[in-house]
């Protein structure tokens, strides 16, 4: 079965709470989803504008059930980079929260539900849809860039299989939303729990506000995910003291979580009978890869774990050859039915097939241990993580450039570092960054460098940066 | 400097903001910066600045820049 045609069977069972403690049926909520589906002239492409809200989830739903095309974005994508997708993908609805309805141009209002609503735009083409194309998603941390990655019926339901599989997940379970569903591992999180028919507690609110945690504990919520600086904030946040005898499933993803991190929380949930996962995936693997069985969470704490179920891993040397050591550092590439299609560049890319044939090469480096576990060593390409976004560096060198900067980037995970030949504006270049991407200054560390290192070719030597 | 300095410092420094702006009006989320990731750093500093480790009631109740100085009166900072 998969978690949007085939969920009617939950009937009566609470599909979602909303922050107001309102429970909507499986059966609300998917007449629901068949009622704006209905306002849809056939297959098409729509941008649905992300909250962690009923509205949001119908809106979901029912466009995987009338077999339209939702590219998925985030509420904070400011409206520059959005008008700028727009542009370049020409969908025929947008599903949005009124107050930003507001906003858009040259939409006509087709259909409201709660706070949402239908707008058809002017643009009045005709592009080709794959037939196996169900969901487009912005590569996490938006740089701007147009590029999207295209995930077929077959990548997102064989994902939340897996996910409900190794997860164990029942109908007992009650997740609580801690990421943002434009983001593919909150994506993942409603769409697993969706298929096993288990209430769904969404909210807006962050970990730092009280009513996050009111809604958790009224609720009995039972699970819920967090990417490294979760974590860092759950600590911060004396976590280790609090008393929520409801949870019981803690999940980690989106970036690497520090080895001491990783075994404090392993010993803390041991503890308190908290089953805690760490995995690893990516966008393009809609997106889960692997994960650590948590009865090894302590033994193994660092690992990424072994392939989800479905899912094969292996190691590649620098000609691609499979390396068969074990302890030797090679990329990692993974095979399963959730590796995407492709990319998309632009509405024309829209008609494309499977491009990759189920495997990925993820970027990544890593190693393997005598007992077949996984661990990320380094990255083979030029992107870090802040706060669990993907950031592209030579995007953000682009972005400066367009504004005037010479500049290069680099640092680590959370610590974004601009080197930049200018002596001022440093807090404006840090600012500006900030706003282009939606994401916290406190990421980013502008320092002066006279000259930008370069090879003869003029390209920049990164490691030369320090 | 005084406590009301350092925790001015403190703000400006952190969110990136002139003097002028810190007010009553000044609360979570009144600007890109103060989100939860700019909170987290905030309160570091606050702890670090003042010698101090805040209850999570406290930080998660400290939503603005007048509130801030009423919970860190309860660790014995005056202002």
């Amino acid at each position: 079965m998969d978690f949007f045609d085939d969920i009617d069977v939950y009937g009566d069972l609470t599909a979602v709470i909303t922050e107001d403690s309102e429970h909507i049926s499986y059966k609300a909520l998917l007449l629901a989803a068949d009622a704006l589906k209905k306002q849809l002239e056939g297959r098409c492409l729509v941008f649905s504008v992300c909250e962690n809200s009923l509205e949001s989830v119908i809106g979901y739903i029912g466009f995987l059930r009338a077999k339209a095309v939702p590219v998925l974005i985030s509420d904070n994508t400011n409206l520059e980079l959005f008008n700028g997708l727009l542009e370049t993908y020409r969908p025929k609805y947008i599903w949005l929260p009124q107050y930003k309805a507001e906003m858009m141009e040259n939409c006509s209002l087709v259909y409201r539900h709660g706070n949402y609503v239908l707008l058809k735009t002017s643009y009045d083409i005709d592009y080709l849809l794959h037939d196996d194309l169900a969901l487009l998603l912005t590569t996490s941390g938006s740089t701007g860039s147009p590029k999207l990655v295209r995930l077929s019926y077959k990548n997102i339901t064989s994902n939340a299989d897996s996910i409900a599989e190794y997860l164990g997940i029942t109908q007992a379970d009650r997740p609580i939303t801690t990421l943002p569903m434009s983001y593919t591992y909150g994506l993942s999180m409603i769409n697993s729990h969706f298929l096993r028919g288990c209430p769904i507690i969404l909210t807006n609110k962050t970990l730092m506000s009280k009513v996050f945690w009111e809604l958790l504990k009224a609720n009995n919520a039972t699970t819920f995910g967090g990417v490294p600086y979760t974590y860092e904030m759950l600590k911060k946040l004396r976590f280790f003291r609090m008393e929520l005898p409801s949870l019981k499933v803690l999940t980690q993803a989106g970036g690497k979580l520090s080895r001491t991190l990783s075994e404090e929380f392993a010993i803390f949930c041991q503890q308190k009978g908290i089953r805690f996962f760490v995995m690893y995936g990516q966008a393009e693997a809609s997106p889960r890869m692997s994960y650590l069985p948590c009865e090894y969470a302590i033994e193994k704490a660092g690992s990424i774990g072994i392939a989800i179920p479905g899912g094969t891993f292996w190691l590649e040397d620098d000609i691609g050859h499979v390396i068969k050591n074990n302890d030797t550092v090679g990329e990692l590439v993974y095979k399963g039915e959730n590796v995407c299609m492709g990319y998309a560049l632009n509405y024309a890319d829209l008609c494309k097939g499977d491009e990759n044939e189920g495997i990925l090469k993820t970027g990544d480096m890593a190693k393997r241990d005598d007992d077949g576990f996984y661990y990320i060593v380094g990255r083979k390409k030029r992107f870090l993580k802040l706060f669990g976004n993907r950031v592209n560096l030579d995007e953000v060198e682009q972005l400066l450039k367009y504004a005037g900067y010479d500049c290069a980037c680099a640092g680590e995970d959370d610590n974004l570092k601009i080197f930049v030949t200018s002596k001022e504006n440093h807090e404006k270049i840090k600012c500006y960054i900030s706003e282009q991407i939606s994401i916290n200054h406190a990421g980013f560390t502008i320092r002066y460098i006279e000259t930008i290192p370069r090879s003869e070719s003029g390209k920049a030597l990164y490691y030369a940066l320090k | 400097m005084t406590n009301k300095e350092e925790y001015d410092q403190i703000f400006i420094d952190c969110f990136s903001v002139e003097k002028s702006q810190l007010n009553a009006e000044f609360v979570y989320r009144c600007i890109h910066e103060w989100d939860s990731v700019g909170h987290m750093g905030m309160i570091a500093a606050i702890e670090e600045k003042f010698d101090i480790m805040m209850e999570t009631d406290d930080i998660i109740d400290f939503d603005s820049y007048t509130k801030g100085m009423v919970i860190l009166a309860k660790y014995g900072i005056a202002f």
